[in-house]
Parts: structure tokens; C-alpha cells; sequence
């Protein structure tokens, strides 16, 4: 007791405390200070300094086809594959939130391990065999499915703890005045899950759109691929990184989902419902 | 078992109770608000299913059946592969590439993982928790940005930050001309994916620490404890399943995690070759697609023992907090009655 409220010790820990969440503010800062000064810059260069400021890069930029492409394939990517997923995953969650199936919660965990595993390295060769096969390589619907079978059973497990927390009272009264099942969902589960859905979504999005592996390995025609992967050809003649676009596409490219994670955290408040809860 | 435990704890307390009892049953009509019925039930899930039956499962059945032939991408056994059973697995064993490969990637998953993201991530948590301000704002932004921008974008401003000539860390440590990259590899991918991924424990841990009755930490304090032993004995046993499942899945995506690969390629001379850049080369890098297949049934081995080993811990959490509880609910701190 009478050590805790000495105050030397207590300006101490203090002074200690800031010091160290300074420290986290430079480690977390600092490799993030040259995407927001290159993009900038008219000589930009692989240190992050004050820009002698130009908007030319993004000029540059937009006259490159690829690059425009490229991030209007990211939006296909994304959104097709978010769509399927936040719509798959709604169905599935709420028939298993409300109906119980024997082994349901293992069958669960089975297909999330498995989905954290899988959709890696693992099983590159079998994917693109299994897409040949079915002649999906050098689509899009390939890559959006394959990234759907991948991120549905995380979007089941983080939906179905939303479901499993909303009152059934309302669709029972619905259902007295003889609505569907889909109509019940649809007009009575769906408004009040919206955040969960809202938060599935997002996580899709932000998945495919970083994504850089399937988009790799499926998509062979280049003005099909996606800004994940075309990034990685940026270079100048001389075969130096392009640094001018590199860091203005990055930007362009960052900031779709950094708006919608604003847009979602201010509007449903991005944190675990119970999500992933133990 | 512990998963229908770990599932029903998860909901608030307040319908807590009919849970076990409705476990037990194969259907429960009167849970069945909606009137699906378990055949349309059955069609809600089907969809869903499929899909990831056959994007999901079949390719790691594949892998499975892939690991037991020699296929290879070119050559002979590209056309005709044949059944060697086990003889992969065993050659994986014995292959020094493949344990040095393990080696690093259980070094990376501690390093960054289990000690980097969960200790940073319950820094920040803690360090937060009932603070507000600009300084909390910026600090929360900038690790969350961390955690959301595209892995391209992040290897390659990592690759800028330690770049060896006019990096921006040498240019601060006005050490021109270190190349961190190549001088310590695996202490800068360990480094980076603590910055990657801290956003995650932090969160979870907030979400958890927000259970802990704040009169509690008062009580202690009066008794008393320090900081350390409040952590130890108030705030750590209400957040165990919490620090549980954030190490399952922190571990697990840290163990798969395939964005070193951006940043250094497995190179200066494999030193940061984990086992999914391993996979990667040896499969498609020197085309043994059949040994890669088996280096990745390993791996899911390895995953499958993790994850067992987490829930296991979890189902003896739940249980012992059971019989804790029954006493009453406002159970006093633990020092109070030692």
C-alpha cells in the first residue's frame, strides 16, 4: 500500500509507461511513413523523407493500363467473391443456428482448421489441376470460387454465433402470419444480423483483395491479373523497381480497404460480437 | 467434446443453461423458430457445402493421394506417376532441408506468434484499456493499419524500411550500408510479422478484458498486489479461454503464413525458408509435385496436433471453471483467499 502511492515511483512508472508506448508508436509508424511520403514525391527514392510535393505520380499512373486494369479486376475479384460469401455463409448459418444436426460444431472446427490450412500453400497443385480440370484456369469465376470454398467456413463460424445470439420470438410471430422461411430470413434475420453480415463482408473483401497466391496460379492472361500480383511489375527499363508508380499504385490500392474498415468500424463498431469468442 | 462446450460458452449467459440439455438431442423442434424443418435446413446448407467440398476438401484429399506417388512436373512420372505409399514421408524425414525448414518455421511461429503478437497485442490491450485521447487514437490507427493493408504493399514497404542503401532504419541508426535482410533474416521476418499481426491479439484481448469487473482490479489494489500480481491472479484466470483461442489462431496463420516469401524469398541461402516456401519450391520451384504434396500433409499433420492440443487446454479451462462456479457467482479474487 505504501509503496504503490510513493510518488517518485509513481512519476516514474509514468514517465516509463509513455516511453514506452512511444516506442510503439514509432515501431508501428515508422515502415508506414514512406507509403504516405513517396507517392508525393518527384524523385521519390527508398527513404521516407518530406516530399518536394507533386501529384505527376498519379498521373503517371492512371496512363498505365495496366494499372487501371488491374485494380478493376481486384474490384471483380472482391466483390464477387464477397457477395457469394457473405450470401452462402447467411443461408448456412442461420439453418445451423437454428436447427441442430448431430456432430454439427465438429464438423465446424473440422472444415475451419482445414480452411486455415488448405487455402494456403498446401494445396497449390491440386487447385490448379482441380481448375483445369473444370476449365475455370484463366477465369474469374475460378479464382472467386476457389476463394469462396476457402473463406466460407470462417464466414459459417463467425455468422452463426451472430444468429445464435438473436431472439427467435420475432420469427415466430412471422411465422404465424405464414411467411416462407426465406421470407422470414430475409425480412426478419437479415435486418437484425446486418452488422455480423456487414463484418463477414468486409473480411472477404479485404481477404481477396489481398490476396496474392490463387490470383497467381489461376489468372495466366495478364490483363486479367489483379493488383496483388501486378505490383510485382513495375519496373523501369534499366530493371530497377519503378518507385514513382510502386508507391502511388500501393496507395491507390490500400486505400479501398482502409475507407471500408472506417466506414464498418464507425458504423457497426469492428470488434468481436462474440465472433471469435472462446 | 470441446468444441460443443467452447460453443455454448460463447453465448451470453443468460440462455447459458439450456444449452447442454439441447446438445444431447439430434433435432430440437421447439429451438426451430423458423419452422425450416430439417429438410429445407438441409437445402439452406447445401450450397455452402458443396462449394467448399469441392474447393476445399477434394484439394486436401488430393494432397493426400498426391503425397503417396512420385508425380513430378516434367518427366516420366508426369505422365504416369506411380503409388509409392510412404516412402515420401519417410524421405521427408530423413531430409535435412525439410527439418531445418521445421526448425525455422516453429522459431518464427514462437517468436512472432506466440511471444511477439500475443505479448504486444496484450500491451496494447492493457495499456488501453480505459484510457482515451489522441495518443490512444493514433496508436490504435497505426496498428490496425498495420494489420490491414494488402501483403503486397507491406512486403515491399518492409523491403524499403530495411533496405541496405537508404533504407529508412539505417538512416535513423545512422548505420548506412546494413543490410538487415541478409545480416539477420529470420529476426527481421520475426520483427515484421509482429508489427503484421499484433492487431489481432489486441483486439481479442480487449474484447476480453472488458469482461473483467472492474471493481475486482479495485479490490486487489487495495489489497495490495502489484501490477504482476494482478495480472497473474485477477485479470489472467477470467481471460484464459480468451488467450487460448488467440493462440490457436495466431499460431495456425503464422504456421501457414506464406508472405516472407514477398519479402525475402527464403533466401539469404534458405535462412527464412519456412515450410511454406519450402512446399513452394520444392513443388513448383524443382518440380516434385508429389514429395511437396507429402511436405504438406506434414504440415497438416502438424496443424491437426496444435489445434488438439489448444482445444484440449480449453475443455479443462471449462471444466474447472464449472465446478469454481457453483459455489456462487461474485467468486472473491484469488489472493484474497490465499
Amino acid at each position: 500500500m505504501t509503496h504503490s502511492s510513493d510518488p517518485v515511483r509513481a512519476l516514474l512508472r509514468g514517465v516509463g509507461a509513455y516511453v514506452l508506448v512511444a516506442l510503439a508508436l514509432a515501431f508501428f509508424a515508422l515502415p508506414l511513413l514512406w507509403l504516405a511520403s513517396a507517392p508525393f514525391d518527384k524523385h521519390p527514392g527508398i527513404t521516407a523523407s518530406v516530399p518536394e510535393f507533386t501529384l505527376d505520380n498519379f498521373r503517371r499512373l492512371w496512363d498505365n493500363p495496366n494499372a487501371v486494369n488491374s485494380l478493376a479486376s481486384s474490384v471483380i475479384l472482391a466483390v464477387g467473391s464477397a457477395v457469394l460469401v457473405v450470401g452462402l455463409s447467411a443461408l448456412a448459418a442461420y439453418a445451423l443456428s437454428r436447427v441442430r444436426i448431430r456432430g454439427r460444431d465438429g464438423l465446424l472446427y473440422a472444415l475451419l482448421l482445414l480452411s486455415s490450412i488448405v487455402t494456403g500453400t498446401a494445396a497449390m497443385v491440386p487447385i490448379f489441376l482441380l481448375a483445369a480440370e473444370l476449365n475455370l484456369v484463366d477465369s474469374y469465376l475460378g479464382v472467386i470460387l476457389v476463394l469462396t470454398g476457402g473463406l466460407l467456413p470462417a464466414a459459417i463460424f463467425i455468422l452463426k454465433d451472430f444468429m445464435d445470439t438473436t431472439p427467435r420470438s420475432y420469427e415466430e410471430s412471422a411465422r404465424v402470419f405464414g411467411a416462407s422461411p426465406l421470407r422470414v430470413m430475409k425480412d426478419v434475420v437479415v435486418p437484425v444480423v446486418r452488422p455480423g453480415l456487414a463484418t463477414v463482408g468486409v473480411w472477404s473483401v479485404a481477404q481477396v483483395w489481398g490476396n496474392f497466391l490463387i490470383p497467381f496460379l489461376l489468372l495466366r492472361s495478364p490483363d486479367k491479373s489483379p493488383a496483388a500480383v501486378v505490383m510485382y511489375t513495375f519496373y523501369t527499363e534499366g530493371g530497377q523497381p519503378d518507385l514513382a508508380l510502386i508507391s502511388t499504385f500501393s496507395l491507390l490500392y490500400s486505400l479501398p480497404v482502409v475507407l471500408m474498415f472506417l466506414f464498418v468500424s464507425r458504423r457497426y463498431g469492428f470488434r468481436f460480437h462474440g465472433g471469435i469468442k472462446a | 467434446m470441446a468444441a460443443t462446450t467452447s460453443s455454448a460458452e460463447a453465448r451470453t449467459p443468460g440462455e447459458g443453461q439450456e444449452e447442454p440439455e439441447a446438445a444431447e438431442l439430434p433435432v430440437a423442434p421447439e429451438r426451430d423458430a423458423a419452422g425450416l424443418g430439417r429438410r429445407r435446413a438441409a437445402g439452406f446448407v447445401a450450397p455452402a457445402l458443396i462449394l467448399i467440398a469441392l474447393f476445399l476438401v477434394l484439394p486436401a484429399v488430393w494432397t493426400l493421394y498426391l503425397g503417396a506417388t512420385d508425380y513430378r512436373l516434367t518427366g516420366i512420372p508426369a505422365i504416369d506417376p506411380s503409388f509409392v505409399g510412404l516412402d515420401n514421408v519417410t524421405k521427408a524425414l530423413g531430409d535435412s532441408g525439410f527439418l531445418d525448414s521445421l526448425w525455422l518455421t516453429l522459431l518464427f511461429v514462437l517468436g512472432s506468434a506466440v511471444i511477439g503478437q500475443a505479448g504486444l497485442g496484450f500491451a496494447l490491450a492493457w495499456w488501453m484499456r480505459d484510457r482515451k485521447g489522441w495518443v490512444k487514437g493514433l496508436l490504435e490507427a497505426l496498428v490496425m493499419l498495420s494489420w490491414i493493408l494488402p501483403s503486397s504493399v507491406v512486403a515491399f514497404l518492409w523491403i524499403a524500411f530495411l533496405d541496405r542503401d537508404g533504407g529508412t532504419l539505417n538512416e535513423l541508426l545512422r548505420t548506412p550500408g546494413t543490410a538487415w535482410l541478409l545480416d539477420h533474416p529470420m529476426l527481421s521476418i520475426i520483427i515484421y510479422n509482429v508489427w503484421r499481426g499484433s492487431a489481432f491479439s489486441m483486439m481479442l484481448y480487449a474484447a476480453a478484458l472488458g469482461n473483467v469487473p472492474a471493481s475486482h482490479l479495485e479490490t486487489a489494489r487495495l489489497a495490495g498486489a502489484n501490477g504482476w500480481q494482478i495480472l497473474r491472479d485477477v485479470v489472467f484466470p477470467r481471460i484464459r479461454g480468451h488467450v487460448l483461442t488467440n493462440l490457436l489462431l495466431i499460431s495456425l496463420w503464422t504456421f501457414n503464413d506464406f508472405t516472407p516469401f514477398l519479402i525475402t524469398a527464403g533466401g539469404p541461402d534458405g535462412k527464412t525458408e519456412t515450410l511454406p516456401v519450402f512446399i513452394y519450391k520444392t513443388a513448383l520451384g524443382s518440380g516434385q509435385l508429389g514429395y511437396g504434396a507429402a511436405i504438406s500433409f506434414l504440415m497438416l499433420l502438424i496443424n491437426l496436433v496444435v489445434a488438439v492440443v489448444y482445444l484440449r487446454l480449453l475443455g479443462q479451462k471449462k471444466k474447472s471453471r464449472k465446478t469454481a462456479k457453483s459455489p456462487g457467482e461474485s467468486r472473491a479474487p484469488e489472493e484474497e483467499a490465499a
